[in-house]
């Protein structure tokens, strides 16, 4: 049951739960006239307490989309929070006035600490570096759009690992399905952290490679995972310059890769994937961000259990 | 009056502190606070350690010492009534922590949000890892 609770960490969802979002999501792909007026008379407290163009527009389009109406800030410099207010105190007043809120919030753990007293449910749509639930669901429902099942898959997972925050939550989710193995290519300063090999990988008995280079791998792959490898989270140049172009997808690396093979990007892509990819019709990274317009709009409807 | 430091025939004698540590656990225990007689030993001899603490505290005998475990689980707890040892309270790391830790993790809303309590979670009891509840952020 779905309804009323909160989405903090994407662990709060059990397997039949993401199954259950998954299935109304594609419900409302295929037919979205038929929900445009469950959520009429609603309202999404939309708190953003750090700039976003994507999180926030696909949560307030999924809102409208829904019939719902939004209200909220898109920084906290026009809110209360400027004169010092209490994040629990800002959550409980606009739950006062609304019936769900999606909240973005630099600090580390401030949906958690925010969900104990929030009168509504409450979706964290991104924490600082921490978890970013939502984005996790669009890319397991694009994963199981492009595959047609979550088990079985070779994910490889390429550029900045460490820092990915995206990468960790996809790992997490991702380990709970069968015989799903784990590429990870990126440069050592940029492994994944510890605790994802040791907690979840080891723990759960997931089998997985490290790797330095994309195009050693490319041709294993059934799900390719790109992010955005800074320059300055490299330790050396000497490094950057020798592997910087392994983490640059392009048409010629893709000539080794599978026919069926499913590219993601959480976006917003810099150059790790060059513009000519957009057209190969592996590329599903412009289809993921539409995805997660409708995964919103079923994680939505679910929480205020009007589906 | 002379304070008996001794012996006592009802109330909670903690043992084996680690030397040193004894200060730490009283002022952790509010005893300073305390209008019961309390005793702190600091630097006895021991066989198991070569110095301790000991902190005696007498007619009580409802402490919560849930948490104590955290500072060092070898420690002993002996309860005491009639002047025999009724309980001996095996200490362990407890599940959960309140208020105790504080997150290190910069980006943690606990060092920002007023009246936040920093809580944190048991990871691994053998290691004595804890995790903040609400960042991850990892403590050992």
């Amino acid at each position: 049951m779905l309804k009323g609770r909160n989405l903090i960490d994407p662990s709060d969802l059990s397997m039949e739960e993401i199954d259950e979002i998954m299935g109304l999501t594609r419900e409302i792909v295929n037919n979205p006239k038929e929900f445009a007026h469950v959520c009429d008379g609603m309202l999404l407290g939309s708190l953003f307490y750090e700039p976003s163009t994507r999180t926030r527009l696909s949560f307030e389009a999924a809102m409208l989309r829904l019939g719902g109406k939004v209200v909220g800030f898109s920084e906290p410099g026009s809110s209360s929070v400027q004169k010092g207010e209490s994040l629990n105190d800002t959550l409980r007043t606009v739950g006062a006035y609304t019936d769900i809120i999606v909240m973005r919030h630099p600090k580390e753990g401030a949906p958690k600490l925010g969900a104990d007293l929030c009168p509504v449910p409450l979706i964290n749509a991104g924490d600082g570096g921490h978890q970013h639930p939502t984005q996790t669901l669009t890319d397991l429902y694009t994963i199981l759009e492009s595959k047609g099942s979550l088990d079985n898959l070779v994910l490889g997972f390429c550029g900045d690992l460490q820092f990915g925050r995206t990468v960790h939550s996809l790992i997490k989710a991702m380990s709970r399905y069968k015989n799903v193995k784990f590429v990870l290519i990126s440069p050592v300063e940029l492994e994944v952290p510890e605790y994802i090999k040791t907690e979840i990988l080891d723990k759960n008995e997931v089998e997985y490679i490290e790797v330095e280079r994309l195009e050693d791998v490319i041709d294993t792959l059934d799900i390719l995972y790109m992010t955005r490898v800074q320059k300055e989270r490299f330790f050396n140049e000497v490094d950057y310059i020798r592997l910087k172009d392994s983490y640059i997808l392009d048409l010629k690396k893709l000539e080794k890769a599978k026919k069926d093979l499913a590219i993601l990007h959480p976006l917003p892509r810099v150059n790790e994937i060059k513009v000519e990819v957009d057209s190969d019709p592996r590329a599903k990274y412009f289809k993921q961000v539409k995805n997660g317009m409708f995964v919103r709009m079923a994680l939505i409807a679910k929480l205020l259990g009007v589906k | 009056m002379i304070l008996k430091i001794t012996t006592i025939n009802k109330g909670i004698v903690i043992d084996h502190i680690q030397a040193g540590k004894g200060l730490k656990l009283f002022h952790f225990l509010k005893l300073d606070e305390a209008d019961f007689t309390v005793a702190l030993i600091m630097n006895a001899s021991s066989k198991k350690l070569g110095r301790k603490d000991i902190i005696k505290i007498e007619d009580v005998i409802d402490l919560d010492l849930t948490m104590i475990g955290f500072l060092d689980p070898n420690m002993t707890v002996n309860i005491i009534e009639d002047d025999k040892i009724i309980e001996k309270i095996k200490l362990t790391l407890p599940e959960k922590l309140e208020g105790i830790l504080s997150c290190k993790n910069p980006r943690c809303i606990t060092r920002d949000e007023r009246d936040a309590v920093h809580k944190f979670v048991l990871l691994d009891k053998e290691k004595g890892i804890y995790k903040c509840e609400y960042c991850d952020h990892i403590y050992s």
